[in-house]
């Protein structure tokens, strides 16, 4: 049946008539290009966030650990999901050390979703990612799930905290498209996160958190 | 070549438009639900494309790469078959809703799922998927905060993005505290939201599949762009072991930088938002090393139609839609009678063309019928379709069919409407005669009683026109204007 | 949608448009006096009848083309051809090129439909037209129909002219571009339909204040008008060229 289908829709298309595509840009029109907002980036890229409800803040390389403990810490979050095999993640279990007093438990994600799935989908009350970067255009990080750090950690727990390195905020997502080739070879999943999970189905009203995370930290990394 | 299509569409025949539209307006809760959420989405729109230079070339972007990707479709559609099945996404295709249903059905039952997780699709919607799981045994549950909504109520969406707009607070917080075990009647949002996530929670973790929808399927990289706000969409395609996704033929893209344009458009469009929270690029199952993601990727490519309409070079502008609403948000005649009235999957404007064309004129003729052809759809319309001018041309397919593309065509004849088309010819192609009736008109036109038929539903709410004592043809050659 | 502004002519054609001719002829009196107040001489060529958009809508496109054969053969001299209503100038400039498309007469009807302009944005873009105000005090609302905004790029034009009269108030409307509900044969195929929406139209126009409604369209006003009298509204509703020639000088 599949062939049989498959040969038919492609047989119907192709006896249609040709149409060519239109020209772009069309004569008398200027051509659409991404927009560029230069030294206006971070500026940008915070406002739009927290328009949508996210928290952004600034740290640098070697001091966000610390500021991290004392954002969870004001959060009462009792167990924070983490990558212990990323850089950020051994900077952080480095930096918090073994002792747990005031802050959070760190859990790793280091099994199959099949063998943790409780714990991921009630068992934390945040989750640490790092991102590929950022867009100013729309206030979004770039996310590329690896094996190391997988896709359900700015997902499931209520929390998802964000480390995006200044230097990685780029104008849109035609120019990370441009200059990181994606084309060339895509990720199994890549994601674009511009706040936290929000709907507006019950008369047009805003309320965070109806699936994914109800808040969205971003601690954006100075160089 | 015109294969014939099996026919398996339409799974009830539908009211006709202006019975139902007829209801709608007089249900004063429904015409507040609607007015209000679309002033709203009006106000949101413009405040995002108050830029109209930014407007105008980004809409030019858009359409031209919808309309490239069309202009290829057969080939785009082979590239996108390659590059899914080098990620090791398997692509079904199905000439009719019964075969995209029994494609699905078929990898459920492989897999000995029980259980489905949906994110919103409507093209799951055409294909009444979830009817058909439960007849053989499975239970889809909508995830959607809307779709789970009018889920509980029975109900088909009334809007392609925003499915439950027509339903308010109270409505919802009735179904939740009889559906919902253990939840009391609130009007909270919040707290009505919070309740649907942990009702849903259990329900993401034990299914056994997920099915989602399509937003754009990009040829060149074989990658499935998913665009939502609430995380269900990422959720279905991420924790299940099995993601089904579902959509037209014609959503393919050519080029994944034909994706930021698109993505600047849609959500602008829809719901005024700068960008939806989620973005979710889909370009394979879970790897080897990767400890989630679906263990299996399928993607079902469905027609039902979209070929037919594909052969005419002007009806298959309808193709390009993006599926992003404003045309229903701008809709004078949508916002007042609702989703609901058009019977069928797709409302509003786009609607009232694309039902038309896969349903069948015979059996959805009355709905291009059902515009006023004011011309605000278009003027919003991100990638340029002429929804007016196709609401034309297919009212002309209805009584005189030119083309293959279109189903039932000529169904609409009547005597009355040849003698309409001799009359008006006859009258307005020829100054002498057309000259002589103006006279006419102006003598006893006034004596015409308002209940002649036609006249009478004029005069219901309007006065009756006064004819003119004497025409501007006759006043003009008195004053000399009509002199060359 | 912007357009070329032409030199203004020594003539032009006056296609008055059906609904003026036999219902509101004293419209099209009051467009051709404005024209020629400018210093153009008018001409209206007996020959004219319809543009053929109620039958465009219907889809008869035969029968449109019969029609617009007729006017176009009317219409011969390369002059303008000034029109007091948004839609049917929107019916020859926008689709009479493509209702041709492929047609011997192709060309010929490209070449009309070049030359049709609204009338307010004739008067404002070529002949320059600035009134001065020779009535009393009142506020008005203006009808901006559908096709003259989005077939004939009029945004405006009919506003600035009357914010040129002193001593005329312009009402805000709370919805400016959504439609009437005439649509022609719409408000007798779909009667409930076209009644909420003239029903919203008019509730619109009376919170604005206005006593009088204006239009460049006389099947909206014929639409509005007729519900405003069945309704038993005072509001008073008439082709803004008439208002401009009681009033401007």
């Amino acid at each position: 049946m599949n062939d049989t289908a498959r040969a038919a829709i492609l047989a119907r298309l192709r006896a249609a008539p040709r149409s060519p595509a239109p020209a772009y840009p069309r004569p008398g029109t200027p051509a659409w290009a991404p927009p560029v907002h230069g030294s206006e980036r971070l500026a940008r890229f915070t406002a739009l966030l927290e328009a949508a409800h996210a928290e952004v803040y600034q740290a640098s390389a070697t001091d966000w650990p610390a500021r991290l403990a004392e954002l969870l810490e004001q959060k009462a979050v009792a167990r924070l999901l983490y990558a212990p095999t990323t850089p950020a993640g051994r900077q952080l279990a480095q930096a918090w050390g073994e002792a747990t007093d005031g802050r959070p438990r760190l859990i790793a994600y280091d099994r199959p979703v099949e063998a943790m799935k409780e714990t991921l989908v009630s068992g934390v009350e945040a989750a640490l990612t790092g991102t590929l970067g950022g867009i100013a255009h729309t206030g979004s990080l770039v996310l590329w799930p690896t094996p190391d750090e997988p896709r359900l950690m700015s997902l499931l727990p209520p929390l998802h905290i964000a480390l995006v390195e200044e230097t990685a905020i780029a104008d849109s997502l035609s120019a990370l498209i441009a200059s990181q080739h994606w084309a060339k070879a895509m990720p199994t999943n890549a994601l674009l996160i511009s706040g936290p999970s929000k709907t507006a189905d019950i008369e047009q009203t805003l309320a965070y958190g109806v699936h994914g995370p109800k808040a969205l930290i971003v601690l954006v990394i100075r160089p | 070549m015109n294969a014939p299509l099996p026919q398996d569409t339409a799974a009830t025949a539908p009211l006709a438009f202006t019975g139902k539209a007829r209801v709608a307006l007089n249900d004063p809760r429904l015409r507040a639900n609607f007015r209000r959420a679309m002033d709203g989405l009006m106000s949101k729109r413009a405040a995002q494309f108050a830029d109209a230079d930014e407007w105008r070339t980004l809409r030019a972007r858009g359409a031209e790469a919808r309309a490239r990707a069309l202009a290829k479709l057969p080939d785009l559609l082979e590239r996108l078959e390659r590059r899914c099945a080098e990620n090791a996404i398997t692509v079904h295709w199905a000439e009719t809703t019964g075969q995209a249903n029994a494609i699905v059905l078929d990898l459920l039952t492989a897999a000995g799922a029980k259980t489905v997780i949906k994110g919103k699709s409507m093209v799951s919607e055409e294909m009444h998927l979830n009817a058909h799981l439960a007849a053989h045994g499975i239970t889809a549950i909508e995830s959607d905060l809307g779709e789970y909504i009018i889920q509980l109520a029975g109900e088909a969406p009334s809007h392609i993005v925003m499915p439950c707009i027509h339903k308010n607070k109270a409505e919802i917080a009735a179904l939740f505290a009889e559906h919902i075990p253990g939840q009391p009647y609130t009007e909270n949002v919040d707290d009505l939201t919070g309740a649907a996530r942990n009702a849903l929670r259990g329900a993401f973790a034990a299914a056994d599949a997920g099915i989602s929808g399509v937003n754009f399927a990009v040829a060149e990289t074989g990658t499935l762009v998913l665009i939502e706000n609430e995380g269900n969409g990422r959720l279905s395609t991420t924790l299940p072991p099995l993601h089904i996704a579902v959509t037209g033929i014609e959503k393919v893209l050519e080029f994944l930088d034909d994706v930021p344009p698109l993505l600047s458009l849609l959500p602008r469009s829809a719901t005024g938002q700068p960008i939806t929270t989620y973005v979710n690029m889909i370009s394979g199952p879970r790897r080897p090393g990767e400890k989630d993601g679906p263990q299996a990727v399928h993607l079902v490519l469905l027609d039902n139609g979209r070929s037919r309409v594909y052969d005419d070079p002007q009806l298959r502008d309808t193709l390009r839609c993006i599926r992003c609403a404003a045309c229903l948000n701008h809709c004078p005649v949508y916002t007042r009678v609702g989703g609901h009235s058009y019977s069928f999957t797709y409302p509003g404007p786009i609607g009232k063309i694309l039902s038309p064309q896969l349903e069948g004129l015979d059996c959805a003729g009355d709905q291009p019928h059902a515009s006023s052809l004011c011309g605000a759809c278009a003027e919003v319309c991100p990638v340029e379709i002429p929804i007016p001018d196709l609401l034309v041309r297919l009212r002309g397919e209805a009584i005189s069919p030119t083309s293959r593309a279109v189903k039932g065509g000529g169904s609409a004849r009547s005597l009355g409407d040849r003698l309409g088309r001799r009359l008006s010819t006859a009258i307005l192609g020829q100054p002498r005669l057309y000259g002589l009736i103006s006279r006419l008109a102006g003598r006893i036109g006034d004596r015409l009683p308002s209940w002649l038929p036609g006249l009478n539903r004029w005069t219901r709410v309007r006065s009756k026109p006064a004819f003119a004592r004497r025409s501007l043809h006759a006043l003009a050659r008195e004053r000399g204007y009509a002199d060359e | 949608m912007s357009r070329d502004v032409p030199e203004k002519p020594a003539s032009v054609y006056f296609f008055a448009t059906c609904l003026v001719d036999l219902f509101y002829p004293e419209a099209g009196l009051a467009g051709m006096t404005l024209l020629e107040r400018q210093g153009i001489r008018v001409i209206f060529p007996p020959g004219q009848t319809c543009c053929g958009q109620p039958m465009r809508n219907n889809g008869w496109l035969d029968e449109a083309r019969a029609i617009a054969r007729q006017q176009i053969k009317t219409f011969p001299k390369p002059i303008p051809i000034v029109v007091p209503s948004g839609s049917c100038a929107g019916m020859m400039h926008r689709h009479y090129p493509e209702l041709f498309a492929g047609q011997p007469d192709e060309a010929e009807a490209r070449a009309f439909a070049a030359r049709v302009y609204e009338l307010t944005w004739f008067l404002v873009h070529v002949c320059k037209l600035s009134l001065t105000d020779g009535g009393p005090p009142v506020t008005v609302a203006f009808h901006a129909s559908c096709h003259s905004q989005r077939e004939m790029g009029v945004r405006g034009e009919p506003e600035s002219l009357l914010a040129g009269l002193s001593n005329v108030t312009l009402a805000k409307l709370e919805r400016p571009n959504e439609c009437c509900g005439f649509g022609g044969a719409f408000s007798v195929r779909q009667p409930e339909i076209s009644a909420a929406m003239v029903a919203d139209k008019i509730d619109d126009l009376s919170k604005s204040g206005a006593s009088e409604v204006l239009s460049g369209d006389c099947g909206c006003l014929m639409n509005i008008k007729g519900a405003l009298e069945k309704a038993g509204r005072p509001q008073k509703a008439r082709h803004i060229a008439e208002f401009l020639v009681e009033r401007g000088r």
